[in-house]
């Protein structure tokens, strides 16, 4: 327990120090309004996806996948909301994304819970596997142009708060509610600290398993619907450098890649450090690329703090 | 006889892969005939150079138990530290061109290997980690520029070959010296592994690296070798992959992470360490190269042949967890 409060107090010690030093360096233009909404506009993408990444990774697994998987969704939402029109066209496609994402979860789910497969190599598979129908799908071009009802999913905003935000935000809560008060989220914890005891504890590991990937494609797909939304267009390769974000801003976060420990609060600051990161550097038009960089030294960063502190890691 | 079974087993791979290989160049052929000509398979062969000798290199951190996927940063670093100083100074010795991205990917690889054995935490993370800073921190400080006016030897020696032919049309053609290069790394990787004592602690601390702990293996020095290992490799397929593009791009190789590790184990390599051979991984390889290049001959667009690579993967990876299981059973009863 002590332990992880460490995690805690280190990770938020970085994100004052980061707000002060962009504060400083972007002379305050950081806290103003707009700031603030574009933070608000473009956190919760990757923020749909980490949580995508955060199931499979608390059960000791990966989720490579996603990104595929959510380009995929995506490309089948296009296709219904520019080939069909009708007053059902925007629920249907929206059914049809979820459906997608759900299906490839199923289908890693088949393979690491009951073909046992390690997650790493069945993911990878997946991954490698639905980007090419994707291509073969789209031939690389892009689909743009939805309607107007769907867009809202992407730029509209309620009470002055934007939609994706507030996708974000129902996603995180229902999320920890099933982690934290539901027995599949006790077992996925279990899972990740002691398999072997889990299982002898009478816990079906398989179908605990099977649940947590398909969980990881339904956010997949959830933000599927936020990413096509935004851009206004889907295409076989949009993000794909939010996949190594996504496990980076999970073990920022506190959750430990070996399984069973994390918790979503965590997560949710680790994504905002990395987005204060990302819209400073815009602000301050510095590359986009030394934002990579500087992601990658502060994962380090909190890793050998971490390690130096406690004597071990979690 | 717990090691034998285990051996047994993986002989089985290589032979799998073998009679797929053979089953697929057969059907190649049939469909076209240019595909077993001697000409197709020494491009084949220095085509898939660059990915072969990085697939070793991967090989040998996959048996140590741990996994490598900032290699392709490695490379993009130490190629382009290459390109600026011979393109620079104008360095026209291919021997230096040669012996500058090594000790730079090397220096790479030591990082890597110090972070994680100092954290502690699974080096996917590190080297995912390592990824992004090596890449970026060449990018932001370069600004991404290309590179492409090398001296008269750079460019002649990406055109020497070990073996030369003439076809039917009088055009010549040959084994290429980059294809020895990876002939060359596979020979080594197999001595390293067999008969250097650093070979046999690989195995053991990927089998189990507690139980080579309390056997007095210096963990760490294994960790240091490995991923030296993979980082001199990456210093040395990306000369190849400069030679071979003559051009120096710093985003050409980041991204291909996942070509190399499938290649890997497909050959079977376990990602849990302890197995995986250089005859394997070679045949990993070539799978790829020979799948890629019939479906280019049977003019399949390139936007399928990911499914197929996806498939195979999927495939290969089923078949090597049932055999587990099916051992594991075994081991119960």
């Amino acid at each position: 327990m002590k332990v992880r409060n460490y995690q805690i107090i280190v990770l938020n010690s970085i994100l004052v120090f980061l707000i002060v030093i962009m504060t400083i360096l972007t002379k305050g233009r950081i806290l103003r309004l707009e700031s603030l909404q574009a933070v608000a506009f473009q956190m919760p993408l990757l923020g749909l996806l980490t949580l995508a990444q955060m199931v499979p990774m608390l059960t000791g697994g990966i989720d490579l996948s996603i990104v595929s998987n959510a380009n995929l969704a995506g490309i089948i939402v296009a296709l219904i909301l520019t080939k069909l029109s009708g007053w059902y066209t925007v629920p249907l496609a929206i059914l049809a994304g979820i459906g997608t994402a759900l299906l490839v979860g199923a289908l890693n789910g088949f393979l690491v819970a009951f073909v046992m497969i390690s997650p790493i190599i069945a993911t990878l598979g997946t991954m490698i596997l639905i980007k090419g129908i994707s291509l073969g799908i789209t031939k690389g071009y892009i689909i743009a142009g939805f309607p107007k009802e769907f867009l809202f999913i992407g730029d509209g905003a309620i009470l002055g708060i934007p939609m994706p935000f507030i996708i974000f935000l129902v996603s995180i809560f229902m999320v920890s509610l099933l982690l934290n008060k539901t027995i599949y989220g006790i077992s996925v914890y279990m899972l990740g600290s002691n398999p072997i005891a889990t299982e002898f504890s009478g816990v079906n590991i398989k179908s605990v398993l099977f649940r947590t990937y398909l969980l990881s494609g339904f956010l997949t797909g959830i933000a599927s619907l936020v990413m096509i939304a935004r851009f206004n267009a889907a295409q076989a390769a949009y993000g794909e450098s939010y996949l190594l974000l996504t496990v980076l801003a999970c073990v920022l976060g506190g959750v430990n890649p070996a399984g069973g420990f994390g918790k979503v609060s965590g997560l949710f600051v680790a994504i905002i450090v990395l987005q204060v990161v990302a819209t400073g550097f815009n602000l301050l038009r510095l590359s986009s690329h030394l934002a990579n960089a500087l992601w990658g030294l502060i994962l380090i960063f909190v890793i050998t703090i971490n390690r130096t502190i406690t004597g071990k890691w979690i | 006889m717990n090691h034998s079974s285990l051996k047994r087993l993986l002989r089985r791979t290589e032979i799998y892969l073998l009679g797929i290989l053979v089953v697929l160049s057969i059907v190649l052929a049939i469909v076209n005939p240019k595909f077993l000509t001697l000409e197709n398979i020494f491009d084949l062969l220095r085509n898939n150079s660059f990915l072969g000798i990085l697939a070793l290199g991967e090989l040998v951190v996959l048996i140590s138990g741990g996994i490598d996927v900032s290699f392709t940063a490695i490379a993009t670093v130490s190629q382009y530290v290459m390109g600026v100083i011979i393109s620079k100074y104008f360095i026209d010795n291919i021997l230096v061109a040669l012996l500058i991205p090594i000790p730079v990917g090397i220096s790479l690889g030591a990082i890597n290997a110090i972070l994680i054995n100092y954290t502690k935490v699974h080096p996917v993370i590190i080297t995912i980690s390592n990824l992004n800073v090596f890449y970026g921190l060449l990018i932001f400080i370069t600004g991404g520029k290309w590179i492409y006016r090398f001296p008269h030897s750079f460019r002649t020696f990406a055109k020497l070959k070990l073996v030369t032919l003439v076809n039917e049309r009088g055009i010549e053609y040959g084994l290429s010296v980059f294809t020895g290069f990876w002939i060359l790394i596979a020979i080594l990787t197999w001595i390293i592994l067999k008969y250097f004592p650093i070979g046999r602690k690989i195995y053991a601390v990927g089998g189990n690296m507690e139980a080579a702990r309390r056997a007095g293996f210096n963990i760490f020095k294994v960790q240091l070798f490995v991923y030296c290992y993979i980082g001199a490799l990456a210093g040395l397929a990306s000369f190849v992959q400069a030679q071979l593009a003559q051009i120096i791009q710093p985003n050409a190789i980041v991204g291909r992470e996942l070509d190399v590790l499938a290649a890997a184990i497909l050959g079977g390599a376990s990602v849990f360490g302890g197995s995986g051979t250089v005859i394997g991984t070679v045949l990993g390889v070539l799978l790829i190269g020979i799948i890629k290049n019939g479906l280019i001959l049977m003019k399949i667009p390139a936007y399928w042949h990911q499914v197929v690579i996806g498939l195979i993967i999927v495939i290969a990876a089923g078949i090597t967890a049932y055999q587990r299981k099916l051992r594991k059973k075994k081991g119960l009863v």
